[in-house]
């Protein structure tokens, strides 16, 4: 019984933290080129970036399976690369989860980035600081804000995925049944005590990502003003 | 003039803008990039920064920094730049901000100790703060040892005291002196202010609409009148004297220069045989054909025209006079220079209302 309400929960956990470890890694980039580039493509890389905002789970979800399934050219790329078929796996999850999470990381980071002054690369270059060097340790302790918010929301974000995960990765204890879809299943089957158990546990984990988030900006606020 | 140990030609084109510079400027003391706001001289110095790429050629100490196929980028350029607004990292203390430079240059090319920057400014019991709780002064002081402790070959200093209240700037001044006389490293510095210039600056380069239009030791250069320098109201010399005769009873100093001497009031700063740069503005000098005593001004003396010249300024002509071998610049109205018929060689008297002494 206890196996059986734990499971997706840490299930959920793993999901959440590899999917925001994952994006901090390639959103970075991505946020990076946003706040600076000048090139054409900008807006329309802008564009995509905020597409999972603005589109319901299940179309990015079937266009998912389609494109990770057997007949689809990344699910042909990696079967032959022996990495078998994403969709119904954990790691599949994952793959869905870094695109439906990604405006959540990127956003908050280029905003930081935007926030930057340029004054403070170029002093940072006069002392001999190239490229790397200014962005470890000039760009991201001045953009420290913008990876605690990118973090906090988008692991609250994968945790609270349903729509996606539903329609990738189905329903499978331990593989795949997250959270959401544990609650959903639970309320189809009429096991309302359950679900209560879930869905509080989600309202009070929300609440709490959100309070801690807000005092974190808030104390960075008065600590610009200090 | 020393010799040469900067070379810079660039050629930079923006819309309604255009930077097109040769410069040749000497490896040591402080070299002053002055004009108007406007004319390129913050470009210049993004351009030999290596923040701004421009076509052209650069080489300092011999040492190429930029060639027709060479960039160097600005952090591997052996130079250090003080910005008008400080940019102290506000994530690292002031110790952190000033060793930040220093760590990244290799240990053998450290010539400046940290102890000796902190002290040069000031700066010992400020190490543990953040910069947000500085002052404007102090915080320009902090940059200026960060610039410093990265021991450079080439100091740049973008209108260092522009942003500061006139109190913090007289704070800052004689920081900047002391390291002028006490480091070995030539430094350009942008301004347009002809009082920190005329204090500062050993070597001038004056700049209007993206060219060079004079470039030189500092007095010869300003007291020449046949450049179109628009210096206008801030036309004037500097006359390089020693102060030889203090007299108590009226609080007088004399300056004596080759040529004649000048009485100004005394300044503690200042002892018998201590040398000292005295700013004489054109507008301040008057010319009398003959000497007269029974008026009020102290300053006089006997002078030759070198030349005569329209000012820049319609109705008024500029003087070049010489007294002894120390040249004088007097801004006149055309119609008393008529009236004088001043010609080239003629004796006259130099009536001076005021002088000041910058150093």
């Amino acid at each position: 019984m206890l196996e059986t309400y734990w499971q997706p929960v840490w299930l959920t956990l793993k999901l959440a933290s590899l999917t925001t470890l994952v994006l901090l890694l390639v959103g970075t980039p991505i946020a990076w080129w946003l706040a600076r580039s000048r090139h054409w493509l900008r807006q329309p890389i802008a564009a995509v970036v905020a597409l999972p905002l603005v589109l319901p789970p299940t179309v990015l979800g079937f266009y998912l399976l389609l494109l990770l399934g057997p007949n689809g050219w990344v699910g042909q790329l990696t079967e032959r690369l022996g990495l078998g078929l994403l969709p119904f796996t954990f790691e599949g999850l994952v793959v869905a989860s870094v695109i439906y999470s990604l405006p959540f990381t990127v956003q908050p980071l280029q905003n930081a980035f935007e926030g930057i002054r340029e004054g403070f690369l170029e002093t940072a270059a006069t002392l001999r600081a190239g490229p790397w060097d200014r962005f470890f340790f000039v760009v991201i302790p001045l953009a420290r804000n913008g990876f605690i918010t990118a973090s906090v929301l988008t692991f609250a974000h994968t945790i609270g995925e349903f729509g996606v995960i539903l329609m990738i990765g189905g329903n499978i204890p331990g593989e795949t049944k997250v959270l959401s879809v544990a609650i959903y299943d639970h309320v189809e089957s009429l096991e309302y005590t359950q679900a209560h158990w879930l869905a509080a546990g989600m309202v009070v984990f929300s609440f709490l990502v959100l309070v801690t988030l807000y005092a974190l900006n808030g104390r960075a606020r008065a600590g610009a003003l200090r | 003039m020393t010799s040469t140990a900067i070379e810079a030609r660039f050629v930079c084109r923006f819309p309604g803008f255009e930077l097109d510079v040769d410069l040749k400027l000497p490896g040591n003391g402080i070299t002053a990039l002055f004009g108007h706001s406007g004319c390129g001289k913050t470009t210049l110095l993004r351009c030999i920064a290596g923040l701004q790429q421009a076509q052209g050629q650069l080489s300092v100490f011999g040492t190429p920094w930029q060639t027709d196929n060479l960039f160097r980028p600005a952090h591997q350029r052996p130079l250090a730049y003080v910005f008008q607004e400080t940019h102290l990292f506000p994530h690292l203390s002031v110790r952190r901000n000033l060793t930040f430079g220093q760590r990244r240059v290799p240990a053998q090319q450290r010539q400046i100790r940290f102890d000796d920057a902190v002290s040069w400014l000031g700066l010992a019991h400020l190490l543990e703060r953040m910069p947000a709780g500085l002052s404007g002064g102090e915080r320009q002081r902090v940059a200026i040892a960060r610039a410093i402790l990265t021991s450079p070959r080439l100091l740049l200093m973008d209108e260092p005291l522009s942003a500061l209240d006139q109190s913090s700037k007289q704070e800052i001044l004689p920081y900047l002196e002391r390291l002028r006389d006490h480091l070995a490293i030539p430094m350009l510095y942008v301004s347009h202010s002809t009082s920190e210039v005329a204090r500062l600056a050993n070597h001038i380069v004056m700049m209007d609409k993206g060219r060079v239009i004079a470039q030189g030791p500092l007095q010869e250069t300003l007291a020449r009148v046949d450049q179109p320098f628009r210096l206008e109201e801030d036309a004037g010399v500097l006359v390089q004297a020693t102060l030889d005769t203090l007299d108590d009873q009226w609080h007088l100093a004399r300056f004596s220069f080759d040529g004649g001497s000048l009485w100004l009031r005394q300044d503690p700063r200042f002892r018998p045989g201590d040398p000292a740069r005295i700013q004489v503005l054109a507008r301040d000098v008057s010319i009398a054909l003959t000497e007269h005593r029974d008026q009020s001004i102290q300053n006089l003396l006997p002078a030759r025209v070198d030349r005569v010249e329209t000012d820049v300024t319609p109705g008024t002509t500029l003087v070049r006079l010489l007294a002894g071998n120390t040249p004088f610049l007097s801004r006149l109205t055309s119609r008393s220079a008529a009236q004088l018929a001043l010609t080239p060689g003629q004796p006259v008297w130099l009536q001076i209302k005021s002088v000041a002494l910058v150093d």
